[in-house]
């Protein structure tokens, strides 16, 4: 691309994006008799996103993951928490809302809702640079040049409209969109969930191409764990609003600490006719978010459930040398002195 | 062996109505006998919905037309008159739907829907009805049945709601369930118990199964036998263990090779078949899957594949089958 790549600020150590008490409660329609119930969507979420890793994010719905990934855009202004954006906090005197929007992009699930239609897609990749303040001319180029990164022949596709293209090929649309403002951070919300399995593929190749060609960080949500567990570095495990679980993918999926993302990699499905799974792994739906449990959300659904865990609130905390400092979960089994039977006593 | 509770025969379905018919099915022949498991398993548009629902009349008559035989249970599906098909759908064959939220009705309560069908299915009153609802709650191993007979759908998660779409569908014993991506909108942890639940009704009631996923996943989970289908037409089938370890059809080859998973090296790229699926209303000739497939050569351009044998029961489309073995 023509530019120059964007500035590394902190230097390698600093997280990319630092993100600190991540709060968002939806108000909904009460009852008949006015109580005014909250979705607590998001209810408290620290985590930190490397330089040049990718974070993968999963969890059920209503476990937060989509609103946490709209609250990092300001897509949905946050009821608290703080974002430092490569050292800078975003906001506040810091980092303009504008500047950090240059910097993190986002791809949707929903290929089509996510383009304008009245657009052309070069129209559309070369709309945002624009804003930005580059020439029409060049953001046009740089469309041209993008469309054919993303494997779209510019010739044939630029002066396309969204309605014309096939759900892989709008996505490609959407990703090289993102790209157009050279961003550092690609926020990617279950952006191949919608795309037929031969094409997903292919959209996976492009997206592991594109971080490695433009050196950069994604933040990559989706439901499905062997999409997840293939393209990340790191991996989130969310519940009811709350983290679970957050460690190496490897040790998440493979020696998980919260019983909670054991039970969920236990439950995809086996792929070996030999030994289908016989026993689901946990029972019953993820509660209501507007009324989640008491103390740890995942207590009445947990298989190691005591009565401590439906009062004491467990902390975010590192489990054991094996995970080391970058491995931590939720559970009060790993809380020395809990009070939880398999907890140490401290 | 005596005659196959489900007998599909050149099967073909299009849709009318656009510049150009939508050939959505284009020559399926499926055979499924009493407790057999058969999943059907392709992309959007590779017509597996579809034939589900020739199989039940509930393609739109005035806009499709459907050619072929199908039989079930003896009866000659296709001839079968309104008040006839009204028997035949709930009591010979029924379904499951992926929404189940859209598929009930929002203004009753589950009792009262599955009380309705059976009432009006056998000739019963009400109560007994309702009474029958309840051995299905339970048999569903839904939590306090009884109350939430009297619950609306919007009052239930979606895992309970599905438990009771399943409920309702078997309401009036049915030989055959049809299953139309039933755990596609189910969270990870739900969908395991819902098939499960499939599985456990299907072995303990003696039923046969037609499973649609787009899940090769989910089809292993719960099938004796895979149907891969692309183009409107199955290119691929046999038992579940043959399909997985021997996938002879270079499309199944690729949706294998193409599936993301654990064992992968960090950083790895994934096998792809390039491409897209083709457009339905201007299917190409000769193999449908040629544009995209890289064993393709040039009679592929010209030659509709014949169902080949490759070994016991596993039966592939492709002009090159014997040659790819190797491969």
């Amino acid at each position: 691309m023509s530019a120059a790549a964007p500035l590394d600020r902190g230097g390698p150590a600093q997280p990319l994006l630092t993100v600190r008490g991540l709060v968002k409660h939806f108000a909904v329609k009460g009852s008949l008799f006015g109580a005014k119930a909250m979705v607590r969507a998001v209810d408290g979420v620290d985590f930190e996103i490397l330089k040049g890793e990718t974070l993968g994010v999963v969890g059920e719905s209503g476990c937060g993951k989509s609103t946490t990934a709209r609250l990092l855009m300001h897509l949905i202004e946050p009821d608290a928490g703080t974002l430092i954006f490569d050292g800078e906090t975003v906001g506040d005197g810091g980092l303009t809302m504008r500047e950090f929007r240059r910097q993190v992009q986002m791809v949707f699930q929903d290929s089509y809702a996510s383009l304008n239609p009245r657009l052309t897609v070069e129209a559309s990749i070369a709309f945002g640079p624009q804003v930005h303040g580059v020439q029409a001319r060049q953001a046009v180029d740089r469309a041209h040049g993008l469309l054919d990164r993303v494997g779209l022949d510019p010739s044939r596709f630029a002066g396309r409209y969204p309605h014309e293209l096939s759900g892989g090929q709008r996505q490609r649309v959407n990703i090289a969109r993102a790209l157009a403002l050279q961003p550092r951070l690609l926020i990617l919300d279950e952006a191949v969930s919608a795309l037929d399995k031969s094409v997903e593929a292919q959209v996976l190749n492009l997206l592991l191409d594109l971080k490695e060609e433009f050196g950069l960080t994604y933040l990559f949500i989706s439901h499905d764990l062997n999409v997840v567990r293939f393209m990340s570095d790191r991996v989130a495990v969310m519940y009811l609003g709350k983290m679970a679980e957050i460690g190496p993918a490897g040790a998440v999926f493979d020696k998980a600490a919260h019983p909670y993302s054991a039970a969920l990699t236990r439950s995809m499905p086996s792929m070996d006719p030999d030994h289908r799974t016989e026993e689901a792994p946990i029972a019953g739906d993820p509660p209501n978010p507007i009324n989640p449990p008491t103390g740890c959300r995942f207590h009445t659904r947990c298989t190691f459930a005591e009565s401590v865990c439906s009062t004491r609130v467990p902390a975010l905390d590192p489990v054991g040398p094996e995970g080391g400092p970058s491995h931590l979960a939720a559970c009060l089994m790993h809380e020395p002195g809990s009070g939880h039977s398999k907890a140490e006593a401290s | 062996m005596s005659e196959p509770l489900v007998q599909v025969r050149g099967l073909t379905v299009s849709f009318m109505g656009g510049p150009s018919p939508i050939r959505a099915v284009n020559g399926v022949d499926l055979e499924l006998r009493a407790g057999e498991t058969y999943a059907l398993l392709g992309e959007s548009g590779s017509g597996k919905s579809v034939t589900l629902r020739a199989l039940m009349r509930l393609n739109p008559e005035k806009k499709t037309r459907v050619e072929g035989s199908i039989r079930v249970d003896g009866q000659d599906v296709m001839a079968l008159n309104r008040k006839q098909l009204q028997q035949f759908r709930g009591k010979t064959l029924s379904m499951v739907f992926q929404e189940p939220a859209l598929a009930l009705d929002p203004v009753y309560t589950l009792g009262q829907q599955i009380a309705e069908a059976v009432a009006i299915h056998e000739g019963v009153s009400h109560a007994e009805g309702r009474k029958r609802a309840l051995e299905l709650f339970e048999r569903v191993r839904i939590p306090s049945p009884e109350r939430r007979l009297d619950a609306y759908p919007h009052e239930m998660s979606g895992g309970m709601r599905q438990r009771a779409m399943i409920a309702l569908a078997l309401s009036c014993r049915p030989q055959v369930l049809l299953a139309d991506e039933p755990t596609t909108a189910l969270d990870a942890t739900v969908q395991i118990q819902i098939l499960l639940l499939l599985r456990e009704l299907q072995r303990e009631l003696g039923l046969a199964v037609i499973f649609v996923t787009h899940d090769i996943g989910v089809a292993v989970e719960v099938a004796d036998r895979i149907a891969v289908m692309y183009a409107g037409r199955i290119v691929e089938t046999g038992a579940v263990r043959d399909i997985i370890r021997n996938p002879s059809h270079p499309y199944t080859i690729g949706l294998l090779r193409s599936r993301a998973h654990g064992a992968l090296q960090k950083g790895a790229r994934l096998e792809t078949i390039p491409g897209s699926p083709p457009d339905l209303a201007n299917l190409p000739a000769g193999c449908p899957f040629a544009p995209r497939c890289r064993y393709a050569i040039d009679q592929c351009q010209t030659v509709t594949p014949e169902p080949v044998a490759v070994r016991d029961g596993q039966i592939v489309r492709c002009l090159r089958v014997g040659e790819l073995e190797a491969v």
